[in-house]
């Protein structure tokens, strides 16, 4: 039998001895695991004793309630976040706090059990929590013995493959029923539109492919003097045809000698993803300006563009996978979220920096530093 | 004539659910996001709303949900997603408890036979 310590937070005496008698005799076993789980309940009243309680005994789960008498449960799930506790979090919240909850949940805890609840409810939401809270210290288990699980990862990647799949079926069911009627012009935007899902999913397809290649580490990179000008150069050829779409000008501003030594692909990986990026983002009449210039110690590219700019709050996870900034600007505007991800790992490798400025409305400045040797 | 109200942020997905419940003899007002629909419910009420799950953020459809039944408790609200339990969310409508708390009518997968959607719908709207 394996014990979980719980600790429940909360000012309400009959909530905390309502929790206790719900858990005290409770058992959870799974069949992957050899033991079964019991729990060992503790109770304090306050936010302050909880985090006392975090240093003297660490809690495995943590049953809180947000309204407390003086720091409030938000502040200590961030306390938990901030200090990497390996610590699962259940909030415990009116009815009328469900926003809260929500907001809870995107900042780290793991589910909320709505108030008034029945012991079975309790049961079944620690139930849930002792599996995740299992199965993540397995993968990280895991992942300390150097298998990587990528669960999570492709569970986006489907659901981002399956959203234009609908969309793209729902046309075909329209058309096969001839739902808009006999008119066969009646379907020409539908089968457009169906066409620009194809063509987003092969994107999606193909920067995935670009990104497990760089991240197995296995990626065949062959590093020689490259003209830089010349790719940028390149780079807004092939991108031209989006340029003249969306009506924007791009320019390439080079100066001196720009023979770096780089791999040909990652760099017009990087380069395509950002300039693509600065016409995509823009404003018809809009403009793109790319920089490049060398120094004796580093190759910088700088991208201006004249765009919709990035949100402030947003800017620091664009680099993630699968991060795209919605609003009512960017909803039209087709994409994989995972461009500058892969920019990010490709300079990771070069012990390269990319640095963001980024005003809404007015545009966004995305420079690149590399060192040369 | 019955007023449905269908919220996606998905271009393509609105513009099919439109087709489709105008075909099946509905009016339809289709809008492309949580903000819209709720300045729209400030002063309109449908028979039934359907609802994309995850439109500005994550979980937009619930919020929306939610403040559509505060208002008007009696319409009946389906909450559209192509999520599936994979993706580790663990807002699932299947038990009656979280129903209660989500407070829309009907969780329904995205991609799902388009009959078993209009059956649904249709059912909510008798009732
Ligand atoms: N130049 C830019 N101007 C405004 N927003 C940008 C710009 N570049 C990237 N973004 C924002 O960052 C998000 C992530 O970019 P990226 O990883 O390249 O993916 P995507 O395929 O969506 O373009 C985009 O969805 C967009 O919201």
């Amino acid at each position: 039998m394996v014990q979980l310590k719980v600790l429940v937070v909360d000012d309400e005496p009959g909530i905390r001895s309502g929790i206790s008698r719900a858990l005290e005799r409770f058992v959870v076993g799974y069949p992957f695991m050899d033991e079964d789980i019991a729990y060992a309940v503790t109770e304090v009243n306050s936010g302050e004793e909880a985090i006392e309680m975090f240093k003297v005994d660490k809690p495995d789960i943590v049953l809180l309630d947000n309204k407390l008498p003086g720091m409030d449960g938000i502040e200590v799930l961030q306390y938990i976040n901030n200090h990497q506790l390996d610590i699962e979090v259940m909030m415990i919240t009116s009815f009328a706090s469900l926003e809260l909850a929500v907001k809870a949940t995107n900042i780290g805890a793991y589910d909320f059990v709505p108030k008034p609840f029945t012991p079975r409810e309790l049961r079944s939401s620690i139930e849930n929590i002792t599996k995740h809270l299992f199965l993540k210290r397995m993968t990280r288990k895991m992942n300390r013995e150097g298998r990587q699980i990528r669960f999570q990862f492709l569970s986006i990647l489907s659901h981002e493959l399956k959203t234009p799949l609908n969309a793209v079926e729902g046309y075909l069911n329209i058309i096969k029923e001839r739902q808009a009627g006999e008119n066969l012009e009646n379907y020409d935007d539908m089968v457009n539109n169906a066409m620009q899902r194809i063509k987003g999913m092969r994107k999606l397809i193909m920067d995935f492919l670009d990104l497990t290649q760089i991240e197995s580490g296995k990626k065949a990179r062959e590093v020689r003097p490259l003209d830089m000008a010349q790719i940028a150069n390149n780079s807004i050829d092939s991108l031209s045809p989006l340029a003249i779409q969306m009506e924007v000008k791009v320019e390439l501003h080079c100066s001196g000698d720009l023979i770096v030594p780089f791999d040909q692909d990652d760099i017009e990986i990087i380069l395509n993803n950002l300039i693509s990026n600065a016409i995509k983002y823009n404003k018809p009449g809009g403009k793109v300006i790319c920089r490049l210039e060398k120094s004796p110690d580093s190759f910088d590219i700088l991208i201006r563009d004249t765009g919709i700019g990035i949100p402030e709050d947003d800017q620091e996870k664009l680099f993630q996978e699968f991060v795209r900034i919605k609003n009512a600007n960017t909803r039209h505007i087709a994409g994989s979220g995972l461009g500058l991800s892969i920019v990010k790992k490709i300079l990771d490798y070069y012990d390269g920096q990319i640095k963001l400025q980024s005003e809404e409305n007015i545009g966004s400045t995305f420079s690149i530093s590399l060192p040369v040797q | 004539m019955k007023h449905i109200l269908i919220v996606d942020d998905d271009a393509d997905c609105l513009f099919q659910l439109k087709l489709q419940m105008s075909n099946l003899g509905y009016s339809v007002t289709a809008l492309e996001s949580q903000f819209l629909a709720e300045e729209w419910l400030e002063d309109s009420e449908p028979d039934l709303a359907i609802i994309d799950l995850m439109m500005e953020t994550e979980d937009s459809g619930f919020i929306l949900s939610r403040g559509l039944k505060n208002k008007y408790p009696d319409v009946p609200v389906v909450i559209l997603t192509a999520v599936t339990p994979e993706t580790g969310l663990s807002f699932d409508l299947q038990t009656s408890d979280s129903q209660q708390w989500i407070n829309a009518d009907q969780y329904i997968e995205k991609g799902l036979h388009q009959e078993t959607l209009f059956a649904r719908i249709e059912q909510l709207l008798k009732l």
